[in-house]
């Protein structure tokens, strides 16, 4: 779930924007053009992943991979972040154009976080690679939703009990990001090893 | 699914150039995110539906967009008024209802459908391409810009590639439920479509290197400003100067 338009504050606005502007120019430093065409599919394909619903008891959930995107883009995990909710802020009115800093900040940060922790572990062989790779979509959606709570948390003191029921609403979401990202993982491991980074 | 339902049209505001409309929604949509004033949204609100009645759009089809936008408010309408405490206008043992929650929800709301009316009336208007090359006018980073366009031109072709292997997994009789089973499945046909696109990048790029390409993306259209362009940029920068104004006195 994305905040929406007008309900941040100005102060929280902006720091979601400086960070999601720097992040963002590290990001597109890191991509020459040998590669933004690889990084304009995967952007592409993440986006289709946020049109996939998995069911889950009566209702469903759409699938976000947050994390599988950190591992997989490293820093480009920003301005690929940042492209995709632009469209579906045009196109589905998601989330929203004044919000996007924010919205970036949350989904590319806990990505990174998991470039940097769990990218090494996902190399080895086993048990290891399938628990880091839970591990990644598990975190992902988690530190998500506790920077979102963040925001709207230090917007108002008064949004502190939505702030509390966001985190309890992902819960679910983040063990079937965690199942699902372990089993991609193990996938594109034995299919694509490149694409993971794993020298087999 | 992703049509751009309002990008065609021959109103006035879908010949406007796009980097002035971008401009103009920059200002106008900054300024109701930041002011709390009831005042100026509601002014914002005004100027908003102006555009929109000057564009000319299905009617039906905003609303349906506008509800869409609606799902976090619906949530914040929920939550707000039971957990936000200071004065209650309604208590019962079970719950209360706060009046600084329903104020802040309704400003909240209404902060919302203006700056999606807003969006809708000047950035919806517009194709992406167009609102693509426009942001590489305004001097965005040249990559982003890239990224921006060529993610949108293939999001359609990857999702058909996806819907294809759905397909063929549903004539195998898989049936979607709350199991490992499903989960599994999932993955490795997001995985399949990973694999695809990431093969078929690198198709691409062998593809236009092929064909000269330099890193710079040819529009196919060129816009030039005219008459109308200026008065409307002139016009949106003084409603926003007005706004801004209000806010402060």
């Amino acid at each position: 779930m994305h905040i929406s338009e007008g309900v941040l504050s100005s102060p929280v606005l902006f720091t979601g924007g400086a960070i999601t502007a720097v992040g963002t120019a590290v990001g597109l430093k890191s991509l020459d053009y040998d590669k933004i065409m690889t990084v304009a599919m995967l952007t592409a394909t993440f986006f289709v992943a946020s049109l996939i619903h998995v069911p889950i008891g009566p209702g469903n959930v759409h699938l976000i991979l947050g994390g599988l995107m950190g591992i997989v883009l490293g820093w480009g995990c920003f301005p690929a972040i940042l492209t995709a909710l632009f469209l579906q802020a045009i196109f589905f009115h998601y989330g929203g154009l004044t919000v996007i800093g924010v919205n970036t900040s949350t989904m590319a940060l806990p990505a990174l976080f998991c470039y940097y922790i769990f990218r090494p572990w996902i190399k080895n062989n086993g048990n290891k690679r399938k628990i880091a790779a839970f591990c990644c979509g598990f975190f992902s959606i988690l530190f998500s939703s506790l920077i979102m709570a963040l925001a709207l948390a230090t917007t108002d003191t008064g949004f502190l009990g939505v702030a509390k029921l966001v985190i309890a609403a992902h819960l679910p979401l983040m063990v079937i990001e965690g199942i699902i990202t372990m089993f991609t993982v193990l996938f594109l491991s034995k299919v694509q090893p490149e694409f993971l980074g794993i020298g087999d | 699914m992703m049509d751009e339902d309002f990008a065609q049209g021959t109103s006035l505001l879908h010949h406007i150039d796009s980097r002035i409309k971008i401009v103009v929604a920059f200002f106008l949509v900054g300024i109701i995110a930041v002011t709390d004033n009831f005042t100026v949204i509601a002014l914002a609100l005004a100027v908003s539906l102006v555009l929109l009645t000057v564009a000319r759009l299905p009617v039906t089809l905003v609303a349906k967009r506008l509800v869409a936008a609606n799902s976090f408010i619906f949530f914040l309408w929920l939550t707000l008024p039971l957990t936000y405490g200071g004065e209650l206008v309604y208590q019962t043992s079970l719950f209360s209802i706060s009046h600084e929650g329903i104020i802040l929800s309704a400003l909240i709301t209404l902060k919302t459908n203006t700056i999606v009316l807003t969006i809708i009336a000047l950035l919806a208007t517009s194709t992406i391409a167009s609102l693509g090359h426009a942001l590489e006018g305004l001097r965005l980073p040249g990559r982003l810009c890239f990224l921006l366009l060529f993610s949108y031109r293939y999001i359609f072709v990857i999702h058909q590639e996806y819907l294809r292997l759905s397909r063929a997994a549903k004539m195998r009789c898989f049936q979607p439920a709350t199991n490992i089973h499903t989960y599994k499945t999932v993955a490795y046909l997001f995985g399949m479509t990973l694999v695809k696109s990431y093969n078929r990048g690198a198709r691409i790029h062998q593809a236009m290197l092929l064909r000269g390409f330099n890193g710079h993306l040819i529009p196919l259209t060129s816009h030039r400003m005219n008459r109308n362009d200026i008065v409307f940029l002139f016009m949106g920068l003084t409603a926003s100067a007005a706004l801004v104004f209000l806010h402060f006195t």
